[in-house]
């Protein structure tokens, strides 16, 4: 007892380090305020300047050059059709190099390139995944400034987070569950069919519909590729009244989505136009926070269900 | 022979040696087959890697033969599409720098100071409702983020500080950090969690307090974890595009004052894009150079990542 020499000053000396403590966790809470303040500033901003402008007339009208009656109808179908593009690719390319990777992969250095590849994509801006589709997919494939090369681009901008989710929810299948079905002679693609991908479905949607979800919200790779921002007319229809009922023309339409005709209103100087953008900006934010928060709930369904 | 296999009810009754031959060896072509196709599908991600080094060289190899990379890397101009052509990339350099340095400045400090007090302090409750939200804080789309800085953030700093312009980098550096927030607390804190329980009882069995436990025990031996968030905040920060492209203009100015608008390199390929450059031009080209310059910063993070990670890793 060199330092403390008597009761009051270890006491005193107790206080002061438990006052740390208080401090620090009145910091974390402070520290977690400012982003629930950022993010209600941002709705509440978003809604106001917004909302009065969520009329019927806004979803089906297109893109004008008077604010009042500009829509987002072109901007809408083309989100959802290369949306359609990025999960018809990422989903059966993500699942599959998931399943590879822990189901059949041997130790090798391939095995090991590949798994070093993943992360590393994982880091690369989504500016550079658009200038890699300007290369490729506009000029060298030919696709050119089409709902394909942008669904083709995003689809690869979302394959690492497919992949994680996919290896992360098999990888939480006992194993136990593979030796009992290869103790009764099943083949190794049996044992995936029949039983890895329907046990880990779950966890692959979440990683889906978190992966589709900031595919939605992704400007800067669609803009290098050129999309335009002023398309007063929609893609040909991919269902048709007369066989085959399916016409594949949308594919090399141009295009516009919701980001980018968000961008397009907000670098417009008059007001009215930046209410457009605001009330676009807000359906585009109901429309992440829906598929995230659903992600986030059937995630948390899962835990909670578990049990092996 | 299985249970479950095609072909299954076909074991039941005696059969010529020769079709079950035959259907082992469909079968094993099958198998093999599959596994072929899933392994293409793995690969994807590899090719997509070859893709973008491809095309990032091949298009800045033929600007590089039109413009020297001493001009490209010391000039002081960035002029590409004036009549007066200039490629010094620091002008772009330094306006990814300053916005980046703003929003690491926030989002470090507010990240790590978040991932201790939800790994060390916050009750389960707590915790259980603040990481959905903190993961639903990094879903909002970057555009929506960047109206934000321009619409709220600018007019509220302006208010502050009436000269400050309306762009600028200021206001988007620290929409951007606050976007990077949940990047790195999410990814500090699964590292902290990971810690030992035994080391956290050793402290607190000696006498430690929560916060000299959380700063002296749990985030040292979290450091290599809490590292690689860091260099993903950092990426993050440097490639952000749209925050940037919106509200901190598109013209290229070489400054380090946050309060001046300045364009960044992802902001310039926004800005090209946008215009009808045509393809094969020099201006074209530069986007590619632009892109390479981006893509080896981003490189060279990850390796300095890569080898900090090395040297503070510490193994239970």
């Amino acid at each position: 007892m060199a330092y403390a020499r008597d009761l009051t000053s270890i006491r005193r000396l107790i206080a002061s380090h438990k006052r740390w403590d208080l401090i620090f966790a009145v910091c974390g809470v402070l520290a977690l305020m400012v982003g629930l303040l950022t993010f209600t500033a941002l709705f509440v901003d978003m809604a106001i300047d917004g909302v009065p402008r969520l009329t019927w007339e806004f979803f089906t009208n297109f893109p004008s050059r008077r604010a009042g009656q500009a829509g987002i109808l072109s901007a809408w179908v083309g989100s959802c059709l290369v949306m359609l593009v990025t999960a018809f690719v990422a989903v059966p390319l993500g699942v599959g190099a998931g399943l590879y990777l822990e189901e059949y992969a041997p130790k090798n250095w391939v095995t090991d390139i590949i798994e070093i590849n993943i992360t590393n994509l994982a880091g690369v801006p989504s500016i550079v995944y658009g200038l890699l589709a300007l290369g490729l997919f506009v000029y060298q494939f030919g696709f050119g400034q089409s709902i394909l090369s942008a669904g083709l681009t995003l689809a690869l901008l979302i394959l690492p987070v497919v992949i994680v989710a996919t290896r992360e929810a098999i990888r939480s299948i006992p194993i136990g569950i593979r030796e009992g079905a290869y103790a009764l002679g099943a083949t190794q693609w049996q044992v995936c069919k029949d039983h890895i991908i329907p046990y880990s479905s779950a966890g692959i949607l979440t990683g889906i519909i978190i992966g589709m979800a900031r595919a939605i919200g992704e400007t800067a790779p669609i803009i290098t590729i050129g999309a335009l921002t002023f398309i007063a007319f929609l893609p040909p229809s991919p269902v048709t009244s007369e066989p085959p009922y399916l016409n594949f023309e949308w594919l090399t339409s141009p295009f516009t989505v919701m980001p980018i005709q968000m961008f397009n209103w907000t670098s417009r100087p008059e007001a009215a136009f930046l209410q457009n953008a605001a009330a676009a900006g807000f359906v585009l934010v109901l429309m992440t926070l829906a598929m995230n928060g659903f992600a986030i709930w059937l995630r948390y369904r899962l835990r909670k269900n578990l049990k092996w | 022979m299985s249970a479950v296999a095609p072909g299954a009810s076909s074991t039941m009754s005696p059969q010529a040696p020769s079709t079950r031959l035959a259907q082992r060896r469909a079968r094993i072509i099958k198998e093999r087959a599959i596994e072929a196709v899933l392994f293409l599908a793995a690969l994807v991600s590899v090719f997509t890697t070859v893709g973008i080094v491809y095309i990032l060289v091949k298009e800045s190899f033929v600007f590089f033969q039109q413009v020297s990379i001493v001009d490209f890397l010391t000039d002081t101009q960035w002029t590409p599409l004036f009549d007066d052509q200039h490629f010094g990339i620091m002008v772009l350099l330094s306006g990814t720098l300053t916005s980046s340095v703003v929003a690491l400045a926030i989002a470090i400090p507010l990240g790590t100071i978040i991932a201790i007090y939800l790994s060390e302090f916050a009750p389960f409750k707590v915790r259980e409702i603040a990481k959905p939200f903190l993961e639903l804080l990094g879903g909002v789309p970057t555009i929506v983020y960047g109206f934000f800085a321009l619409l709220f953030v600018t007019p509220i700093l302006q208010w502050f500080y009436p000269e400050l312009p309306g762009f600028n980098l200021l206001a988007a550096g620290i929409v951007m950090g606050i976007m990077i927030i949940p990047y790195v607390s999410s990814i500090s804190e699964d590292a902290m969690r990971a810690v030992p329980m035994n080391l956290r009882e050793g402290s607190y069995a000696m006498g430690a307090t929560r916060f000299q436990t959380a700063t002296k025990v749990v985030v040292p031996a979290a450091f290599s974890g809490i590292a690689s968030a860091y260099i993903l905040g950092i990426s993050r920060a440097v490639g952000e595009t749209m925050i940037l492209a919106v509200a901190a203009g598109m013209q290229p100015n070489l400054t380090f004052n946050p309060l001046e608008p300045a364009a960044t390199i992802t902001a310039y390929i926004v800005q090209v894009a946008l215009g009808d450059l045509p393809h094969g031009s020099v201006g074209y080209q530069t986007i590619f150079a632009a892109g390479l310059t981006l893509m080896l910063f981003t490189l060279a993070c990850n390796v300095a990542g890569h080898m900090l990670r090395k040297h503070f890793r510490e193994a239970y």
